[in-house]
């Protein structure tokens, strides 16, 4: 894209697409921390996390006052506008993926605490599916950054792979409560953790639809899987 | 150019076809073809020399006024091609009244101002012309500051009340289209936003053609919008489109000012 007339209406847009890396690449490392806190029995990583959450949501708070100044100075339209509102909705994505993190932290330290050993099998399946999460958070940042529909679109379709790993995984846990209620506890605070991890996956999807909205003009909110891949083919 | 309707009845007020224009042997107006709706706001935008007020100015034939300028094809208004040789242009010009840059009251008295257009068309008694004239100054959103000095002269009016009573001289004739040429770029912002507010209601019962270098102005008050560059017609849409979604990566330049 070329440069606009007034640079420093090009300085400013710069300064809200680098605050809204930066936030990006913060939340990703709680995410990545949070999960790697639950599978390593890492209590000091865990409160890492839940003391940085804040950090999150002073950069939310900032970079909305940044959307706000540019809107007012500069009325922008057309792709600008669509920017704009788009890193609008990707903050409050981002600062809810933060506070999903901090949940999951909270409850490893609480599992932790309790000091009884959380059943392997999920481990494993939990960890996989938080480093899951993680890595559309990753690409859909990424897509967002290089303006990606195509790649946008796939993080959408890899959200249904989160919500399967979701299911199975509760449905496991069920049949673990039923067989020893002495894990129900523990398997109660994975359960949470694993919706929490669902959440995460739904926040990216909705990153990802706003990176379409940027590049397509097309809102595609409420459209089926098919219809917003057909929409992201379209010239 | 086609717009899909939008769950509207769209009635094209004036259509223009292969409309050339030439200033002498320049070439000012490029083969345009453009449908103006009746009941609604349409804006020309672009940078300057790009044909908008040109293009304006040939809907009533101003340029009738200064020889060696000429249009070619077809412009038609409420049904008639109005660059035909036998085209009554005083007539047109009632039906397509038009407003400029700079308010231009005649060196008369409010009431007169409005007045005099209206005599030069019909024949009305004394009380219906003081109807007439009350009709047209609430309709141009002005009556109420000048009801008590219509004898006054209209030059005395700060430059937002002009330009209203410049509107409300041109819709005095009960014309069918009003063509706004830069109306606010000499005025202040409150009277400007005066001028937008009453773009707004007349709309309701006149077309109108806008041609205005405030993007914004034309975000605010137009139904449609078309982006104008070297006397052709870029692109012409819906204004929440041409604003949100614009189709030519041109437009797209001009509007987020990375025009250069």
């Amino acid at each position: 894209m070329s440069e606009h007339l007034l640079k420093q209406f090009d300085n400013e847009l710069d300064d809200v697409r680098a605050r809204l890396t930066r936030m990006g690449g913060l939340v990703e490392e709680q995410v990545r921390d949070a999960i790697r806190a639950l599978a390593n029995l890492d209590g000091e990583l865990a409160e890492t996390v839940i003391a940085r959450d804040a950090g999150v949501d002073e950069m939310e708070i900032s970079l909305d006052d940044a959307l706000t100044h540019v809107v007012a100075r500069h009325q922008p339209a057309a792709v600008d506008l669509r920017v704009l509102m788009a890193v609008s909705k990707t903050v409050t994505d981002l600062e809810r993926i933060g506070d999903e993190s901090k949940k999951i932290a909270k409850a490893a330290r609480k599992i932790f605490d309790r000091g009884i050993a959380v059943a392997t099998p999920q481990t494993v399946a939990v960890r996989h599916m938080g480093e899951k999460a993680a890595a559309m958070l990753h690409a859909v940042l990424d897509a967002f950054v290089r303006g990606d529909a195509a790649a946008a679109a796939r993080v959408v379709r890899e959200d249904k792979e989160i919500d399967q790993h979701f299911r199975t995984i509760t449905r496991e846990l069920v049949t673990y409560m039923m067989e020893d209620p002495r894990t129900i506890s523990s398997a109660l605070d994975i359960i949470f953790i694993v919706k929490s991890i669902e959440r995460i996956g739904d926040h990216c999807k909705n990153i990802a639809r706003d990176v379409i909205y940027i590049v397509k003009g097309r809102d595609v909110r409420h459209l089926s899987l098919e219809a917003l891949e057909e929409e992201t083919r379209a010239p | 150019m086609n717009i899909t309707p939008d769950n509207e009845s769209l009635v094209p007020e004036i259509s223009m076809r292969n409309l050339d224009f030439y200033y002498g042997k320049e070439i000012a107006l490029k083969s345009i073809n453009l449908d103006i709706y009746w009941g609604k706001v349409t804006a020309f935008i672009g940078p300057s020399g790009c044909g908008k007020s040109t293009l304006l100015r040939a809907i009533n034939r101003m340029y009738d006024l200064y020889p060696g300028q000429r249009a070619e094809g077809e412009l038609i208004v409420c049904g008639k091609n109005i660059l035909a040789k036998d085209v009554d242009t005083i007539g047109l010009r009632a039906k397509v009244g038009m407003v400029f840059q700079k308010p231009t009251p005649f060196p008369m008295s409010i009431y007169e101002n409005i007045a005099f257009g209206v005599s030069m068309h019909e024949k009305l008694s004394r009380r219906q012309m003081d109807d007439r004239v009350e009709w047209a100054l609430t309709k141009a959103a002005l009556w109420n500051e000048v009801k008590d000095k219509l004898r006054q002269p209209g030059t005395g009016l700060s430059g937002g009340q002009q330009q209203r009573l410049c509107i409300a001289r041109c819709v005095a004739v009960k014309p069918r289209v009003i063509l706004l040429d830069e109306p606010t770029s000499a005025l202040d912002p409150i009277s400007t936003m005066h001028i937008e507010a009453l773009i707004a209601e007349l709309k309701k019962e006149f077309t109108i053609a806008i041609v205005t270098h405030n993007m914004q102005q034309a975000a605010r008050v137009s139904d449609f919008t078309s982006y104008m560059y070297l006397g052709e017609m870029i692109e012409f849409g819906r204004t929440d489109d041409i604003f949100v979604k614009p189709k030519d990566k041109r437009t797209e330049d001009y509007i987020t000012g990375r025009f250069g």
